[in-house]
């Protein structure tokens, strides 16, 4: 392991909750219902972060919780199981709805996994419920994925057939191309998890080699392992060098010679190298300071310092998983400084003193900061946006590598904000 | 426990926030669990703030519940008070920290502060955005100025005579993710000041506490939105006797009355009565012969209680439009938004969910819409223009341009936003000329890029829809050539009063000439 600083910081955070990613898991699989219980908050955020009114009608909701649901449990599930039978009624076309709990649902300890167990037996073979929590108090943004992965485990079927897995929500281009590479490389047997429809949900066991394409799912990590299956150890497939070590480790999990791998990718990588060089030179010796958010950022650093060469001040991460991860941090350049959790105010100090270049933060923190003259770039759009893998390398740089060619067109430093 | 899909209205903090993040020299600590921090990128993305509203979130977590979530809470105001110095602290919390009960208000009054600290409660559960906003805004002016009360005389609106200066007044209302506010300040602090009247404070956009203690130097309060400022106002009156405006200046004839009504208020003559109907452009515009089109537009409003009712009574009176439907989702403002929409011959609507009101949209089947960014979607995928006109905002809401609702400048903003959607006058004319022939799109719009709704699609989908109440009743071949020349905004409204028609009479074949019969009979 490289000799990379570890600090720990607890404080005001300004991250977004798990609720989050159902903005990006009820486009994965399009036969899925999102039902959050929870508040007017939860349902605000969801709203706020997903750009609700594009949609005719959305594939997610709340059930707000009321004055009168607080009063008494046994009526606040009495309640729900009206919401949800309207919900079956309005919507017969949802095949699996997933009860999300929030905050508030947990505080009351609102029992979530007995409403769906009783619902499942209700819509047998009709509609499959389950459970997971997206609460702020219990996760951070992109673990709202992490908590509906493990939650879909139990209804996996076991079957000792090879095959790889590819665990984590990919954009679909991206897996497509995945899949076309694996092939390549003689491996013909390949799913993913989640999968494009919530009722074909791949059978695993023994054995099952995971790969995962998502640094943040530690439960579904260990709920896999539990049923058998092989994880593979490996950086995860962002940039040219993280996603040849991903496709290198895959290939020695199938006992698929080193050489073919790379007869497979260096032309992959040749054409993704060229494609890189005009953003690189734009990024090349500027400083970055990543506040913690999308749980990619380690990943983030890694690619920017070795393939981009940015400098690395502070590497935020809202938590730290270092079994997960090991093999990033391996690659980080030494004296790499890793902050896990946040206390906003001093972290921002930190920003500030050290006049970096650009700064990847929220978009609550976003226009403050470049008010102040500091580039930014938003981290929801790594999760929103096709960046993994060899061939997205190129535009991955180019997420960071645009706010700062718009500087150079735009030359006014400090703008008065109104 | 209530489905929602989408709110118009966010949660009471949020409310708060919009009070704190107006103000100067104001923070809040809001006890809430990491995620609630959400509702910065409101203020930073929407209205493109450059600073970051000035809030705290505890950030308690789940291992925080077993212990000391009332210890977390202090150290967060400490810190909060020592980096940001705050002149008055507001403290509150959201939904989940009100379920475990910390009282973090109480909290901080026993922590031996000088600055005057406002107690939040709002609760989470029953109320939402708006009032949340108006309970910060009138809690803030309540503790600001309760002192003052006992020492203070009754504010008399005349006392601007006997100090021998001009008269003074209060702006209250406008706030941050307001509709337009920023801009109807400025409009409407430009009327007052034509007229002789200066303005004291506005608030809470861009007031200190200081200018809060100053708020009884003026003689009354323009309440500007009632949504936010009327608890103040009403307090304000209590306790000082200070007088406070009801009518909200959108439109030429409400601002003609809300100048009328600060005039009697303050006994300040008015003696450029008849200058003020030329000080905007609507009237003439809207009688210029282009606009003999917009007569009788059928058109179909939903907003705030303040912009909906404002645009019903311009929509109708200054623009000649026929109001075909009325709503709101703000339930403070239920019983006005109902009078207003009784005088209308209309029902008013009264709810927060936006597929209630995208269905009684296509019921009303309307040439015009009025609402909030939701109803500029659904009007969109009905094929229908539509004008925004009130909150919750959009990127969009907050234009780079001056652009205020309020006052003579508003009038012009709401005559161009409304009447660009439509079809101009001698536009409307040659298309309704020419649409049989065969380069005609049916549902082409000039320069506008709606969707196209195509005939057979448009019968066939309404024949789906209705087929419960319609069952029985068959158009003939004349029928249906005849209702696909009816132009096709009000296609939907003939077709539904034809086959009522049909029903009423027993006719269980439509053709040509029972839409004639149908149309002499509803007209």
């Amino acid at each position: 392991m490289s000799k990379v600083e570890f600090n720990k910081e607890t404080g005001p955070r300004e991250v977004f909750c798990g609720l989050t990613s159902i903005v990006w898991l009820h486009r994965r699989m399009p036969d899925a219902f999102f039902l959050v219980v929870g508040s007017r908050t939860c349902a605000h955020l969801i709203q706020s972060a997903a750009g609700v009114m594009i949609f005719a009608e959305p594939r997610f909701g709340t059930a707000i919780l009321e004055e009168k649901d607080l009063a008494g449990l046994a009526d606040a599930h009495e309640e729900l199981d009206r919401v949800v039978n309207d919900l079956i009624a309005r919507r017969p076309e949802i095949k699996t709805l997933f009860l999300v709990g929030s905050c508030p649902s947990e505080v009351i300890k609102l029992d979530l996994a007995t409403v769906a167990e009783k619902l499942n037996k209700r819509f047998l073979g009709q509609v499959r419920f389950v459970n997971y929590s997206g609460s702020g108090i219990e996760t951070t943004f992109t673990q709202g994925e992490d908590g509906a992965l493990k939650a879909l485990i139990p209804l996996m079927e076991s079957s000792n057939e090879e095959k790889l897995l590819l665990v984590g929500t990919l954009a679909n281009n991206v897996e497509d191309r995945f899949k076309k590479i694996f092939k390549n490389l003689g491996i013909s047997n390949i799913e993913s998890f989640p999968p494009r429809q919530s009722t074909e949900l791949p059978k695993i066991g023994k054995n099952t080699k995971v790969l995962l394409t998502q640094p943040y799912l530690s439960d579904t990590v260990r709920d896999l392992k539990h049923r058998g299956c092989e994880i593979i150890s490996a950086p995860f497939p962002i940039g040219i060098e993280g996603s040849t070590e991903w496709f290198l480790a895959a290939a020695k999990a199938f006992k698929i010679n080193e050489l073919k791998v790379h007869e497979i990718t260096s032309p992959l990588i040749k054409r993704a190298k060229l494609a890189l060089e005009s953003h690189k030179e734009i990024l090349k010796g500027k400083r970055l300071f990543l506040l913690p958010e999308s749980q990619l950022e380690i990943s983030l650093a890694r690619f920017l310092h070795n393939e981009c060469e940015m400098d690395l001040i502070e590497v935020g991460t809202p938590y730290l998983n270092k079994d997960l991860m090991k093999e990033e941090i391996n690659l980080l350049p030494d004296n790499t400084k890793i902050v896990e959790g946040q206390h906003v105010e001093k972290q921002l100090d930190r920003v500030r003193e050290s006049n970096p270049d650009l700064v990847v933060c929220g978009m609550g923190l976003a226009n403050p900061l470049e008010a102040e003259g500091i580039s930014t770039k938003w981290s929801i759009e790594m999760v929103f946006s096709p960046i993994h893998g060899i061939d997205q390398a190129a535009d991955l740089a180019g997420l960071f590598s645009k706010p700062l060619r718009r500087n150079q067109i735009l030359t006014t430093k400090t703008l008065v904000t109104h | 426990m209530e489905l929602t899909l989408w709110t118009y209205e966010g949660p009471p903090h949020v409310g708060a926030m919009r009070i704190a993040s107006s103000m100067e020299d104001i923070h809040y600590v809001l006890h809430a669990p990491q995620g609630d921090t959400y509702a910065d990128l409101l203020f930073t993305m929407i209205e493109r703030r450059g600073q970051r509203p000035p809030v705290t979130y505890t950030t308690f977590q789940a291992r925080d519940l077993g212990g000391d979530t009332a210890e977390l809470v202090k150290k967060n105001i400490k810190e909060a008070v020592e980096r940001f110095k705050p002149k008055t602290l507001l403290v509150g919390e959201s939904c989940t920290a009100e379920l475990i009960q910390d009282q973090p208000g109480a909290l901080a009054k026993g922590m031996g502060f000088d600055m005057p600290i406002v107690n939040l409660e709002l609760p989470a559960y029953s109320k939402k955005e708006n009032w949340g906003a108006s309970e910060t805004f009138y809690q803030l002016t309540r503790t600001l100025l309760k002192e003052k009360v006992s020492s203070s005389d009754k504010i008399s609106p005349l006392r601007w005579k006997e100090l021998g200066r001009r008269p003074k007044v209060n702006i209250l209302g406008p706030s941050l993710l307001g509709f337009r506010c920023r801009d109807d300040v400025i409009e409407i602090q430009r009327i007052l000041s034509e007229q002789g009247i200066d303005t004291n404070v506005v608030a809470p956009l861009g007031a200190s506490p200081d200018d809060i203690e100053r708020l009884i130097d003026a003689e009354i309060n323009i309440c500007l939105y009632q949504e936010i400022a009327e608890a103040s106002c009403e307090w304000l009156k209590r306790n000082f006797g200070m007088e406070y405006t009801n009518t909200i200046p959108i439109g030429i004839k409400n601002t003609i009355e809300f100048i009328n009504e600060v005039h009697e208020k303050l006994d300040l003559p008015l003696t450029n009565k008849e200058e003020l109907e030329n000080k905007s452009k609507l009237p003439w515009y809207s009688k210029s012969v282009d606009s003999n089109y917009l007569t009788g537009k059928r058109v179909f409003i939903f907003g705030d209680g303040t912009h909906a009712i404002a645009a019903a009574k311009i929509a109708k009176e200054e623009l000649g439009f026929e109001v075909v439907g009325l709503g709101t989702y703000s339930r403070e403002m239920a019983r006005q938004v109902r009078a207003t929409a009784k005088d209308l011959n209309v029902e008013a609507l009264i709810t927060n969910n936006y597929l209630e009101v995208e269905d009684a949209m296509k019921k009303a089947a309307p040439e015009l819409v009025l609402g909030t960014q939701m109803e500029r979607h659904s009007a969109k995928r009905l094929g229908i223009p539509c004008s925004v006109i009130s909150t919750p905002m959009h990127v969009q809401d907050v234009p780079a341009r001056y652009s205020p609702q309020m006052g003579w400048e508003g009038a012009n903003v709401i005559f161009d936003d409304w009447v660009h959607p439509l079809m101009m006058g001698l536009e409307e004319h040659l298309i309704d000329m020419f649409k049989h022939d065969f380069e005609f799109v049916d549902g082409h719009q000039s320069h506008l890029g709606h969707t196209a709704t195509k005939t057979e699609d448009f019968v066939n989908s309404e024949n789906k829809e209705n087929k419960n109440i319609k069952e029985g009743i068959i158009w003939t071949e004349s029928g249906r050539s005849e209702l696909t020349k009816v132009p096709f905004f009000v296609r939907g409204k003939v077709k539904t009063n034809t086959e009522k028609y049909a029903i009423l009479r027993g006719i269980s074949e439509i053709s040509d000439e029972t839409l004639y019969d149908a149309k002499a009979y509803f007209s």
